[in-house]
């Protein structure tokens, strides 16, 4: 019993991670990961909404009706948002100034919604805690990972501390939007790789498939070609 | 498969052209403004080229070992990339700077997007791309030729008329001005285009389209041409970045749209811009679209009629 608590738990660390492995929540991981503490106080805060949200959500999924279940989600967890940016506008202003937007834009985080639709709206209140709690750090250890990278080749400092600043010009491009699709498009196919290595199934790949250009592009085509062999 | 392939009977019309063969060419042509370039800017320039030529390759060679594929060293891809990449940069970067350009083109352009014949855009020019935005400082230090005076300005700043400009269009014309290493030559250049052009292995829509647009619009919102045209890295873009098989369309209409489409992106980020050197960004955009040029200029099969005409008659 103690093994199956544990499972939701660290489901979302590493196996059913938000941003690798469900590629969920890109536009927050690509917006603020400038720094490693942003990364941080998004992860952090997302964490807090999502905890609470999967919370309420589980204790009123027998009251909530089927047909009108998204907007009641909406508002539990726009309500939840509000009391996050307040508490972050009060006692972290700092973190507040470089979140932006974003931060009241969790309302509409899209892994939030997720595990409200597909996890906490099916199980008990224990479970959907753990779950969203597995999730948040999950979320959290990439977007810190991602803006750790960003910041050290981008600014040469980490946590505002100088690493290479001083000895090499740093790259500006990595605090720029095309620096973060590098960084994720290659974070995402390291996290391929690795659950290739170990037999599991791949992100969910729509590849070439999916891409508006499929029928004129050179890769597509091979890549078409290469799955009629 | 190959058996079934090596049955059927349809015509095989060999050409002993080759990939390496064709970039073989496009070294050849590249040569003489590479060499003037190091006459140019001294023995700086020399180390520039020669760490994107080496770092490209060797990047190429990495990556086929790492991924356990076939060895692509020897199509000269990776040379031909290196080069221009060098040829487009200022001889004052930092060598490290030059180099990460150079694995950047190949690993992230080229090899990431399925190696050579499906990169999106030109590596060179991607990689002339990242450097610029990357590290905004050396990439704008341009050195005078033959002194180690540094200059921030190619002939291009002048363009707009605010300060008088001193070089007569022999300077400019034969390349005796600031700018990156492979780009002041106009003369040698077209000497390069010539050779391709003559050897078929580049046609002469694209850069005719692009050159001829930049002109005629600059002559229009009365800029000198002349400066336009020979000032800036528009001919070594518009000859050997612009035709790149890859990323360039394959209709004779499709060739022009596509250069037409450079020239004016070229003029509208040198006009309007707040950059004085629009030529990169113009190509990268213009290697964007090409599938979408390609789709609406398809070429129609002989005795082609379009399904609801037939019925009209």
């Amino acid at each position: 019993m103690n093994n199956k608590y544990l499972g939701y738990f660290t489901n979302g660390i590493i196996k059913e991670n938000p941003t690798l492995r469900l590629v969920l929540g890109t536009c927050p991981t690509l917006a603020v990961t400038t720094a490693a503490v942003n990364g941080i106080g998004m992860g952090l805060s997302a964490t807090l909404v999502l905890v609470c949200s999967n919370l309420a959500i589980s204790l009123l999924r027998n009251v909530i009706p089927d047909k009108v279940r998204i907007p009641a989600y909406i508002t539990i967890i726009a309500g939840f948002v509000s009391v996050v940016q307040m508490l972050v506008k009060a006692f972290l202003p700092s973190v507040d100034k470089a979140l932006g937007i974003y931060l009241p834009l969790i309302v509409v985080n899209c892994i939030i919604l997720a595990r409200a639709e597909m996890f906490a709206s099916k199980h008990s209140v224990l479970p959907s805690v753990l779950d969203g709690l597995g999730m948040g750090i999950g979320f959290t250890a990439v977007l810190t990972l991602m803006g750790a990278i960003r910041e050290i080749l981008g600014a040469g400092t980490l946590f505002s501390l100088p690493i290479t600043a001083k000895f090499i010009d740093p790259m500006i491009i990595f605090l720029l939007p095309p620096g973060g699709f590098f960084v994720f498009g290659i974070l995402v196919a390291a996290s391929n790789a690795l659950a290739k290595k170990n037999g599991k199934k791949i992100a969910e790949h729509l590849g070439c498939e999916a891409c508006p250009s499929k029928g004129v592009c050179g890769n597509a085509v091979k890549e078409a070609a290469e799955n009629e062999q | 498969m190959r058996e079934i392939l090596s049955v059927s009977s349809s015509p095989h019309i060999r050409h002993h052209e080759t990939t390496c063969g064709i970039m073989t060419d496009v070294v050849i042509a590249l040569m003489p403004s590479a060499v003037f370039g190091c006459i140019l800017f001294g023995f700086k320039a020399a180390a520039v080229l020669i760490t994107c030529v080496v770092v490209a390759v060797l990047s190429e060679y990495v990556w086929d070992k790492a991924l356990k594929k076939p060895n692509s060293v020897k199509d000269m891809s990776a040379v031909v990339t290196g080069l221009l990449l060098g040829m487009n940069l200022p001889s004052a970067i930092p060598l490290w700077q030059a180099a990460i350009g150079s694995v950047f083109a190949i690993i992230v352009v080229k090899q990431m997007f399925g190696g050579i014949g499906c990169n999106f855009a030109n590596p060179a020019i991607a990689a002339r791309i990242m450097l610029l935005v990357s590290f905004p400082a050396s990439m704008t230090r341009f050195m005078e030729p033959i002194s180690d005076t540094v200059s921030s300005a190619t002939p291009l700043l002048y363009a707009g008329g605010e300060k008088s400009f001193v070089h007569p269009f022999k300077t400019l014309f034969f390349g005796m001005h600031a700018g990156s290493i492979g780009e002041t030559s106009a003369f040698l250049l077209l000497v390069g285009a010539l050779y391709l052009i003559v050897r078929r292995i580049i046609s002469p829509v694209i850069p005719a389209c692009f050159i001829g647009t930049v002109a005629l619009l600059s002559l229009i919102s009365g800029e000198n041409p002349v400066i336009s045209v020979f000032g800036g890295g528009l001919i070594l873009g518009a000859v050997f970045m612009a035709t790149d098989y890859t990323t360039s369309p394959a209709s004779l209409l499709g060739k022009a749209i596509f250069g037409v489409g450079c020239g004016i992106v070229t003029f509208v980020i040198r006009k309007f811009g707040a950059l004085t050197e629009g030529v990169s960004y113009a190509i990268l955009l213009m290697n964007i679209l090409v599938p979408y040029i390609d789709r609406f200029t398809l070429s129609k099969p002989f005795g082609y009629i379009k399904p609801g005409k037939e019925k009209a008659e």
